[in-house]
């Protein structure tokens, strides 16, 4: 027990600190934060859409829709579970679960903020991007045990896709890998100033590199950095499936793709696997170039008062929130059949209110606000990925494989090279 | 922190290992045989973690399993699965195969005897955080020469590869 209140005190992830019950909290609450973000996701997915097609999106189920991924999930949960009779029904069984395990295996690294992992690996970088290739295996097998022509077609996209674009995603990873080994202007990554210039693979060394380094990589040795980050932020979108990559499941060409045969819960296992997935790229790419879990401006605007102010921003988030939840509550209609909704909203408002009261407590504020201005940088992601697909139209798969080996590949090394000359000089 | 548990870790990860390395050979389906070779391969990293090499294992993660068994399923996936399921399995091999496998067993056993003088007493230990620069170093450093060659190599091969399988370039 002592072990359990010590770790408190102690400034590691948990890993590190070897206290295996804060292991397991960590990762159930990771567990539970992403399901989560997964159901939010998909209902502002919809919204966002929507309204960017001037639609109103879900209505019915709650105010404004908010209950339609409940009433999703439920659907799916008790929907029939189908086999297709010539499947092979071990891979078929195993593909879902290889999907989902690989998506959130990955979040063992992610750094939420300086001690707000699950553990620090020295080979962090290099893990993840491997286990995030493995779910590829995973819509292989789902394809190809399908038996029937559109899965396996959609399979085959997937593996010659990500074959493609892990080459340029990882050029672009290891040009800001690059960057970590550069003497910054304080104690960075493994080395001090004066000893040997030495990189790191560790996710919470990159993002300290960046802190002492006083620069995002993204504007470090301006454009390369930015540059890499743009490949990185293409390739990872085109890694996870994505609109206007998402060939392996292109709904005109291939009626759903590689889960064209799954239903009900294996199906919707896919479901949650892909939006983890992109959570995690996007985690990576925030890693990498938009300094984790650092604030806007450690540096420019350091001194207590601007860390008061700052550390103010997760319970302002959530009373902007409260705000808009407690203004529709008293737009809505006057009629009968909204007392229930209207009633539901104002609870919900207050809830978040109520959120947003403790964020402002001085010791909850000051651990939380490392994980809210990570969230906020992989949320940007999460809205260009809607905003994506109601722009973009999908490429065609000559074109993709262009865009990959002739554009994104060349400019990769292009830019690691570009990097490496700049930082030697 | 010291590892834990470490004896059961190593009977695991190495019963997995031959189990699916069996099963590499013995399924007829060759996309059974490729998921079994996936197992073996995951395992490998990590005993290869438990020697305190992290970035081995890594690297076999991504290259081997995230690399060349996708492109092994890719290319299984184009085959005519029924016609490779009528093939021989096995060939009449088995005097040479015999011989290899009793040429290996004797090794194992000569290992396994005389261990204790062939290898160090104490395994030389690298900080294990450092092991990723540890490689590095050896490799751009100390053997550049070698590491250039062979990377020389491989383009050779690369090209020689697509020359052969493309007539007309």
């Amino acid at each position: 027990m002592a072990d359990f209140s010590n770790y408190l005190n102690s400034n590691l992830t948990p890993g590190q600190a070897g206290a295996h019950l804060w292991v397991v909290i960590y990762i159930l609450i990771i567990f539970a934060a992403v399901s989560l973000a997964v159901i939010a996701m998909n209902w502002l997915e919809r919204k966002i859409l929507a309204h960017m097609q001037v639609r109103l999106g879900p209505m019915r189920v709650g105010p404004h829709g908010l209950l339609q991924p409940i009433a999703d999930a439920l659907k799916l949960l008790i929907k029939e579970d189908i086999i297709p009779e010539n499947a092979d029904k071990l891979v078929f069984w195993m593909a879902p679960l290889v999907v989902v395990i690989t998506a959130f295996t990955t979040y063992i690294v992610i750094p939420f903020g300086p001690t707000h992992a699950v553990t620090d690996m020295n080979i962090g970088i290099l893990f993840m991007l491997g286990v995030a290739s493995l779910g590829t295996l995973g819509i292989i097998m789902a394809g190809w045990a399908s038996n029937s022509h559109y899965p396996l077609l959609g399979s085959l996209r997937s593996s010659a896709q990500m074959v493609s674009y892990e080459v340029a995603m990882g050029m672009a990873a290891v040009s800001a890998i690059l960057m970590t080994s550069l003497r910054g202007t304080g104690v960075y990554g493994i080395g001090s100033p004066t000893a040997d210039a030495i990189g790191t693979l560790s996710m919470i060394e990159i993002v300290r590199a960046q802190m002492n380094q006083h620069v995002w990589f993204v504007f470090k040795f301006f454009p390369l950095g930015l540059a890499a980050f743009g490949i990185f932020a293409i390739a990872m979108v085109a890694e996870t499936n994505r609109a206007p990559f998402d060939l392996p499941e292109a709904e005109s060409e291939l009626t759903a793709g590689f889960h064209t045969e799954y239903s009900g819960f294996r199906w919707s296992l896919f479901f949650l696997a892909e939006y983890a997935a992109m959570i995690a790229v996007s985690s990576i790419a925030v890693t990498l170039w938009l300094g984790g879990w650092l604030r806007p401006f450690p540096h420019w605007l350091s001194g207590d008062a601007w860390d008061t102010a700052f550390s103010i921003f997760p319970a302002f988030t959530f009373f902007v929130l409260a705000g808009m939840a407690l203004r529709t509550t008293v737009r809505m209609p006057k009629h009968p059949y909204f007392k229930i909704q209207k009633a539901g909203l104002g609870v919900f408002g207050l809830l978040l209110g109520g959120i947003g009261l403790v964020l402002l407590v001085p010791p909850v504020r000051d651990r939380v606000q490392d994980i809210y201005w990570f969230a906020i940088k992989v949320a940007a992601f999460m809205y260009l990925y809607i905003w994506y697909r109601g722009t973009f139209p999908r490429y065609r798969f000559d074109q993709l494989m262009r865009l990959g080996w002739k554009f994104m590949i060349p400019t990769g090394i292009g830019v690691l090279i570009a990097t490496a000359l700049v930082g030697v000089l | 922190m010291d590892p834990v548990a470490t004896p059961y870790f190593f009977y695991g990860l190495s019963a997995v290992a031959v189990l699916s390395a069996v099963g590499v050979i013995m399924r007829r389906n060759p996309v059974h045989s490729a998921i079994a070779l996936i197992f073996t391969l995951l395992s490998l990293a990590g005993l290869y973690l438990m020697l305190y090499a992290p970035f081995v294992a890594g690297v076999q993660i991504i290259l081997y399993v995230g690399g060349i068994v996708v492109l092994f399923l890719f290319v299984i996936m184009l085959i005519n699965i029924e016609r490779m399921q009528r093939e021989y399995q096995f060939n009449k091999q088995w005097l040479v195969g015999l011989l290899a496998a009793a040429a290996l067993g004797a090794l194992f056993v000569a290992v396994y005897v005389k261990g204790q003088s062939i290898f160090p007493q104490h395994a030389v230990r690298f900080p294990e955080q450092l092991n990723t620069q540890q490689v590095g170093k050896m490799l751009y450093v100390d053997y550049l020469l070698p590491f250039e060659i062979a990377s020389l190599l491989l383009l050779v091969a690369i090209v020689g590869a697509v020359v052969m399988a493309k007539k007309r370039i």
